[in-house]
């Protein structure tokens, strides 16, 4: 139980020395906690709180789910042929190192300003973590799975849905754990630039209109919380039976 | 007269490696008749495990010809099932799971009778909804074998099955594994370097040298099972495959 409450009680003293440095400090570089808690609490009574964050998670969901059903059936199907591997391979190394935010002049021109060219920013930014995971994970799975499916008469589409998806499923939660924490960091940035709402927007927005730190800070908490979130859901997926497994475990 | 199951007709196997071949099976013939248990027996890294996989057809040899039945080998197939070194089980499917995988021909009533059967006659009841991490060595390997028995193949290959397990498990496998061939009398070729494990199994017993490997000789283990492994007949087996072996290494 006191193991479990220290984090919290680390917390608790890294804000009380916030505020004391912050009160003490005779230019204010920083608002204080308690600034933050009420900049939140006006967020909250003008509905926008609710509103951007639903906004934000909205681009997320869509683009992250857009780089899913793209990159992992593609990174499969690359990942297994070596042909394909070797023709496509140069091509996704000089896109990849590409930062999502390098393309938002692009998405702007082609989506104009609004939902659409954040979810593609965001698309990108998770696509190739993606696909790479997934050509990892295909070329990872152990030929004894392989060579046992097709003893026991799998055809191709069999082989792929009984044994070479099963065995890259743990691969593909991590990544795709990892992926989630990506997309979460590029909605902010696209919605700074990209479009007017969402919890990026509302970090600059503040900041605009009027040098609200107190409501940029309170933008910093809640994403950094509903980050939290998101990845606590997604390792829940990891700890289902059935995927709680790994090659290494033998 | 008994039936020719398989017969492996001058094989011979290269493999080219950075530019580099290298021979690792020449000249092998051999023919193993209906329901018999052959042994291939080398020092490891000979190529046994090579020409196993060659006989199960997830290899293409260089030349030669394995037929099976009469029929030309020319890739794995379910009437004949590999249990392998590493174990193959799937740890993503549970115990039943892995009986059912390869049954997916028969209705569900078929299908759980035969996965109860195998399951029972491996000594796993209990562990059906077990997923394979849970188990210990000794089951992943009964689990391998009562998923090849379940699609009721007519020949088992079996490359080095034991040998990752402690030797206690190990001897246990071996009783398990005779009494399942002597009451199923599938034709089984099973692959170890031990000796040991090659006389007290076997109904033959192909001695094969180091790489490239040939067959040197073939032994007949003419003891009937229960094999008493301190009888003079079973020592004078073993001593001389011991003999053979040593010819091989000869320096």
């Amino acid at each position: 139980m006191i193991v479990r409450l220290r984090p919290i009680a680390l917390i608790a003293v890294l804000l009380l020395l916030w505020q004391f440095a912050v009160t003490r400090n005779p230019i204010h570089i920083l608002p204080t906690p308690w600034g933050v808690v009420r900049g939140t609490g006006d967020l909250l009574q003008h509905g926008l709180l609710l509103k951007y964050v639903v906004a934000s998670l909205f681009r997320v969901t869509w683009g992250f789910a857009l780089a899913v059903v793209v990159a992992v059936p593609l990174g499969l199907i690359i990942g297994w042929n070596r042909r394909a591997e070797m023709a496509l391979n140069p091509l996704i190394q000089i896109l990849r190192p590409i930062s999502p935010l390098a393309w938002i002049p692009i998405a702007i021109l082609w989506f104009g300003v609004g939902d659409l060219a954040a979810i593609f920013l965001i698309f990108l930014g998770c696509f190739f973590p993606l696909l790479l995971t997934a050509m990892n994970a295909v070329r990872g799975i152990p030929a004894v799975y392989i060579n046992a499916g097709r003893n026991f008469g799998l055809r191709p589409a069999a082989l792929v849905s009984r044994v070479l998806f099963p065995a890259v499923v743990p691969q593909l939660i991590i990544g795709m754990r990892i992926t989630l924490g990506v997309g979460w960091l590029v909605v902010v940035a696209a919605e700074m630039i990209a479009v007017s709402s969402g919890l990026g927007f509302l970090i600059v927005d503040a900041r605009n209109a009027g040098n609200r730190y107190d409501l940029v800070v309170a933008g910093m908490v809640i994403i950094g919380l509903i980050g939290l979130l998101l990845d606590i859901a997604m390792r829940s997926l990891q700890q289902m039976k059935s995927l709680r497994w790994s090659y290494s475990e033998d | 007269m008994t039936k020719t199951k398989l017969q492996a007709e001058h094989i011979h196997m290269v493999f080219t490696r950075d530019g580099k071949t290298t021979s690792v099976l020449n000249d092998i013939s051999l023919t193993v008749a209906e329901g018999e248990f052959v042994c291939l027996l080398g020092p490891s890294g000979c190529g046994k495990s090579t020409l196993l996989s060659t006989m199960a057809g997830f290899l293409s040899p260089t030349s030669g010809e394995v037929t099976i039945d009469g029929e030309a080998v020319h890739g794995p197939d379910p009437r004949r099932i590999f249990v392998f070194q590493e174990r193959g089980v799937f740890p993503w499917l549970t115990v039943e799971g892995n009986i059912a995988f390869g049954l997916f021909h028969l209705t569900a009533a078929e299908r759980h009778q035969r996965v109860a059967h195998y399951i029972k006659m491996v000594g796993l009841e209990g562990f059906e909804k077990a997923y394979p991490p849970a188990l210990s060595g000794g089951m992943k390997q009964r689990l391998e074998v009562a998923r090849a028995l379940a699609v009721n193949p007519d020949m088992l290959f079996l490359d080095e099955p034991f040998g990752a397990l402690d030797s206690i498990t190990r001897l246990v496998m071996r009783g398990e594994l005779l009494r399942i061939w002597e009451a199923e009398r599938k034709t089984i070729i099973f692959v170890t370097h031990d000796i040991d494990e090659a006389v007290q199994l076997a109904d033959r017993v192909v001695v094969m040298s180091a790489r490239p490997a040939t067959i040197q000789q073939i032994v007949n283990i003419d003891i009937p099972h229960p094999r008493d492994i301190s009888s003079a007949r079973y020592l004078e087996l073993r001593d001389g495959i011991f003999q053979q072996i040593g010819l091989a290494h000869k320096i």
